[in-house]
C-alpha cells in the first residue's frame, strides 16, 4: 500500500517530501544523523528536511535540537557548502540547545541540488 | 544530495529494490549502489557496505579520502493479515503508519473489497494460494484473525514452513489450544508450533478492534528490534 503522503513518519516520506519541494523550485537542505554517542535518541540515518521557508519534515533528535538545526540548515541551502554540526549534553537549567538525554550527535547537512 | 540521488532513491522504494547510500562528508561525493544488481561499493568499502546491508544499520567510517556515510535503504518489512475483519482494518492503517507494507489476505470479497480497505493491497485468494504467491521471507510478518479453521490454519501451515519473523494468531486460549491440537496433526512439532504468538498481541488488556490491533502491532515491534540484524529500517521508527 501507498506510505501515508508526507506526514513524515519515514525516512522515505522524508526524502519524498524534500523533492517535493525541489520540484516548487524551493530550496532544499537534508540534515543525517551520522554519528551518535551514547543515549541518542534517533538513530544513524534519521533524517530531517528543510525548506528555504524554514519548514521541515523528520526529525535527528527528539526535538532538542532541531531548531538549531534548521537555521543551519538555512545557511546551508543559501551556501550549497555542506556542513557538519555536533550537539553533545546539556545543563539541564541552561537555555544552551542540545541533549538533556546526555547523548552526543554529529549531524551532516547538505543542500539538495 | 543530487536530486538524481533522491529521485533514484524513491524510485527503489516504489519497486521495492534495496540500495545502500554512500556518501563521503567532506566532498559530498555519493554512490548508491544495488548489491542485489552486482554494483561495486567505492574501494576499500566492500565490506562496511555488505555489513551495513546485512544489519540494516547506517554506519561511518574513516578513511584516509575523509569519513564515509554508509545508509543502507533496505525494502521495507511486509506484514500478511489473513481475514479481511474489523480488526484488520486498523491494523492496517497502523502498521502503514510504522513503515510496514500490509497486505490483507481474505478469498471472501464481502470482507475483502476496497471500500472496507481503501489503499490497502488485497488479495482474494485461499490463504495457502495467496501465501504460496507471497513467498513469506525474514522480512515477513504473518497474522491470522479470521478465527476460522479453514482459513487460518491453512495460513498458518504456510507460515511456519517460511523463516517469517512473526506469526500471530487470533483466537481465546481454548481456541488456540484446539489449533494447536490440528496442526500437531499436520505434523508440526511441539517446537514448531511454539513460534505461533497466541492468542496474539500484547497483554494490555485491549478490548475494542483498534486496541487489538495496537497490541498486535506493538507485538510484531517487538519481534522485529528483537532480532537486530534479520529486520528492520534503520531510519524506520521512520
Amino acid at each position: 500500500m501507498p506510505s501515508p503522503p508526507t506526514l513524515g513518519f519515514e525516512t522515505h516520506d522524508v526524502l519524498r517530501q524534500a523533492a517535493a519541494w525541489r520540484d516548487e523550485k524551493q530550496g532544499v537542505a537534508l540534515a543525517t544523523v551520522v554519528e551518535t554517542w551514547g543515549s541518542s535518541p534517533r538513530p544513524m540515518g534519521s533524517r530531517l528536511a528543510v525548506n528555504e521557508q524554514g519548514a521541515f519534515v523528520g526529525s535527528v533528535s527528539g526535538g532538542c535540537v532541531e531548531g538549531a538545526v534548521v537555521e543551519e540548515a538555512l545557511g546551508v541551502i543559501a551556501s550549497g557548502e555542506p556542513k557538519m554540526l555536533e550537539f553533545g549534553v546539556t545543563h539541564e537549567m541552561a537555555w544552551e540547545v542540545g541533549l538533556a538525554c546526555g547523548g552526543r550527535v554529529r549531524i551532516f547537512v547538505e543542500r539538495v541540488e | 544530495m543530487k536530486r538524481a540521488t533522491l529521485d533514484a532513491l524513491l524510485a527503489d522504494r516504489a519497486a521495492k529494490r534495496s540500495a545502500v547510500l554512500v556518501t563521503n562528508l567532506k566532498s559530498g561525493e555519493e554512490w548508491l549502489l544495488h548489491p542485489d544488481a552486482g554494483d561495486a561499493a567505492p574501494p576499500g568499502l566492500e565490506a562496511e557496505v555488505a555489513e551495513a546491508l546485512a544489519h540494516d544499520a547506517s554506519r561511518t567510517v574513516e578513511t584516509p579520502d575523509g569519513a564515509w556515510f554508509v545508509q543502507p535503504f533496505q525494502t521495507p518489512v511486509r506484514l500478511v493479515v489473513v481475514g479481511a475483519v474489523h480488526i484488520a482494518q486498523p491494523l492496517a492503517e497502523m502498521a502503514a503508519l510504522a513503515g510496514l507494507d500490509v497486505v490483507v489476505v481474505d478469498p471472501r470479497t464481502s470482507f475483502a473489497s476496497e471500500a472496507r480497505f481503501p489503499n490497502v493491497q488485497l488479495v482474494t485468494l485461499w490463504p495457502d494460494e495467496a501465501l504460496a504467491q507471497l513467498a513469506p521471507d525474514r522480512r515477513t510478518a504473518i497474522v491470522t484473525l479470521t478465527h476460522d479453521p479453514k482459513l487460518d490454519d491453512p495460513a498458518l501451515c504456510a507460515a511456519l514452513r517460511s523463516e517469517c519473523f512473526y506469526v500471530g494468531s487470533l483466537g481465546s486460549r481454548k481456541t488456540h489450544a484446539a489449533r494447536l491440537g490440528r496442526l500437531r496433526k499436520e505434523g508440526f512439532s511441539d517446537e514448531e508450533l511454539a513460534r505461533i504468538r497466541g492468542p496474539a498481541g500484547l497483554s494490555i488488556g485491549a478490548r475494542t478492534p483498534a486496541e487489538i490491533a495496537i497490541s498486535i502491532a506493538a507485538q510484531i515491534v517487538e519481534c522485529l528490534r528483537a532480532a537486530p540484524g534479520k529486520t528492520g529500517d534503520a531510519a524506520a521508527p521512520a
